[in-house]
């Protein structure tokens, strides 16, 4: 995060660190693939499904993690002195992974729903609040596409963000009273509990532990890619001012020095 | 000028300009009627509607809720009303509470036109018995729209594409409203269980409330400020 502060033009949003880090994720995938598909146990009841459960589950939980990054780093924001745009940029990464993880969850949730219910969706309380934890962060991304200037987008957004730690919970609330009223379905009830054996939850655990540094790595890329979009915004303005300036010189001035050899302005850059 | 003074006369003027352009009586009323007709012809079956007639009621509130609450904002982005406000140094939760009393008062006569026709077209039939949990939940269920309204509608306010911005955010949020309220006219008109059962959803819609209204007096200074 802190060796962009220089402010060098570099081509890649890669340090070593997050190399590092991507390589040792990628190895981790590669193991919890063969380990979910080929060395783990087949379940007692549920049969070759339950190994969605490594996909499942641990893109579940990279979502809900990556969802309270973004309330607590929009808090960080509003609430902090320095109001340093890091914190509005990590909450905006942050929130877009945990919309990819949490669409990978739905979609694979409702797959192994068919498989072990027979059906898709059930009207259970969990589920229809990660959807509407999906479309509210669908829609929190799009208010951080609104326009103005960073400091209005992580504004905006931050209360938004929080607007939403209010939200969920209400909707899970109601959501569990309207369908206490009519049944009781809870997740892995019907068809038999998933029982895992020691090797079955090391490879959950393990496919977790993974997932949270597949998050990690992400979040870093996409937070120096933000900082990068922000930026060009920035340089761009500076730009086009000066070729602004450049355009009110006398045309004799201007017209002798080649448009890109004008001198562009410092740019320095501090967060 | 007290900070009461002062959101009364913001949600004063809301409602003189409403009275006087009659654009809720001429547009979003009707509209709310026509979507009623609607689900007519969709369902086509008159025991059924009888029975999901507040599930229809609360659902043509939340769409003309959204109109209602593009069209409060759209008065504050025209001639920049809103920036006007803000440089006359207007308290902004006093701006959000006179926008919501405002909003409130029309989503009311909105819900009673749409529970009137509720009777006339689909059948249902008012209990007295049902009467005071129907206007609690009326009451409640107006506030806690028209306060999440005007907190969403203020973040959208002057926004690029906020007609398409506005239904994403809100509706999402006014979930526990749309389940509450039509489980509570539900147990009020005897469309489902009896009455006692539908005090504890109007008292979710009124959680509801309670909290949009603390959450929007802190929250509506931050969005709309700029």
């Amino acid at each position: 995060m802190a060796d962009m502060a220089t402010g060098r033009t570099a081509a890649t949003t890669a340090t070593a660190a997050t190399r590092t880090l991507g390589i040792v994720t990628l190895v981790g995938v590669a193991w919890l693939i063969v380990s979910g598909l080929l060395v783990s146990p087949a379940d007692v009841n549920q049969g070759e499904s339950v190994r969605i459960l490594y996909l499942h589950a641990p893109s579940a939980w990279v979502a809900y993690l990556a969802f309270v990054v973004t309330a607590g780093a929009s808090a960080l924001y509003l609430f902090t002195k320095k109001n340093s745009l890091g914190w509005d940029r990590l909450a905006g990464a942050s929130a877009e992974i945990g919309v990819l993880f949490m669409a990978v969850t739905l979609v694979v949730g409702m797959l192994w729903g068919r498989l072990t219910w027979g059906v898709f969706w059930r009207w259970d309380a969990r589920l229809t609040t990660t959807a509407f934890l999906f479309v509210t962060y669908i829609g929190y991304l799009a208010v951080r596409r609104l326009g103005g200037t960073p400091e209005q987008r992580a504004r905006r957004s931050g209360v938004l963000a929080l607007l939403a730690v209010l939200e969920i919970p209400l909707v899970h609330f109601s959501v569990k009273l309207w369908r206490g009223l009519h049944q009781d379905a809870t997740v892995l009830r019907p068809n038999g509990d998933v029982k895992l054996d020691g090797f079955m939850l090391f490879t959950l655990i393990f496919g977790v532990a993974v997932f949270t540094l597949m998050y990690v790595w992400l979040v870093l890329h996409r937070q120096r890619t933000l900082t990068a979009e922000d930026l060009l915004d920035d340089v761009g303005l500076e730009i086009a001012i000066a070729e602004r300036r450049g355009e009110s010189r006398p045309p004799d001035l201007a017209a002798d020095v080649p448009r890109s050899d004008r001198p562009r302005p410092d740019i320095t850059v501090g967060f | 000028m007290t900070w009461w003074r002062t959101a009364w006369l913001i949600a004063r003027r809301d409602l003189l300009v409403e009275w006087r352009s009659r654009v809720a009586l001429n547009q979003v009323f009707p509209f709310a009627g026509i979507v009623m007709v609607m689900f007519g012809f969709a369902i086509d079956d008159t025991r059924l509607m009888e029975s999901i007639a507040p599930g229809l009621v609360m659902v043509a509130t939340m769409f003309s809720l959204l109109v209602l609450v593009q069209r409060s904002f759209a008065l504050e982005s025209e001639d920049g009303a809103l920036d006007a406000l803000r440089t006359a140094g207007v308290s902004s939760s006093a701006l959000f509470w006179g926008k919501s009393i405002a909003l409130a008062a029309q989503l009311a006569a909105l819900q009673a036109l749409l529970i009137v026709l509720a009777v006339v077209l689909y059948g249902s039939s008012v209990r007295p018995a049902g009467a005071p949990l129907l206007v609690a939940t009326w009451l409640s269920g107006s506030w806690g729209l028209a306060t999440v309204g005007t907190l969403y509608g203020g973040l959208a306010a002057g926004a690029r594409g906020r007609e398409t911005l506005l239904p994403l955010l809100l509706l999402p949020v006014v979930a526990p409203v749309l389940i509450g309220a039509t489980r509570a006219v539900e147990a009020a008109l005897g469309a489902r269980g009896t009455v006692v059962d539908g005090w504890p959803w109007m008292g979710l819609v009124a959680v509801f409330a309670v909290v949009f209204c603390v959450g929007g007096t802190l929250a509506f200074g931050p969005l709309i400020e700029e």
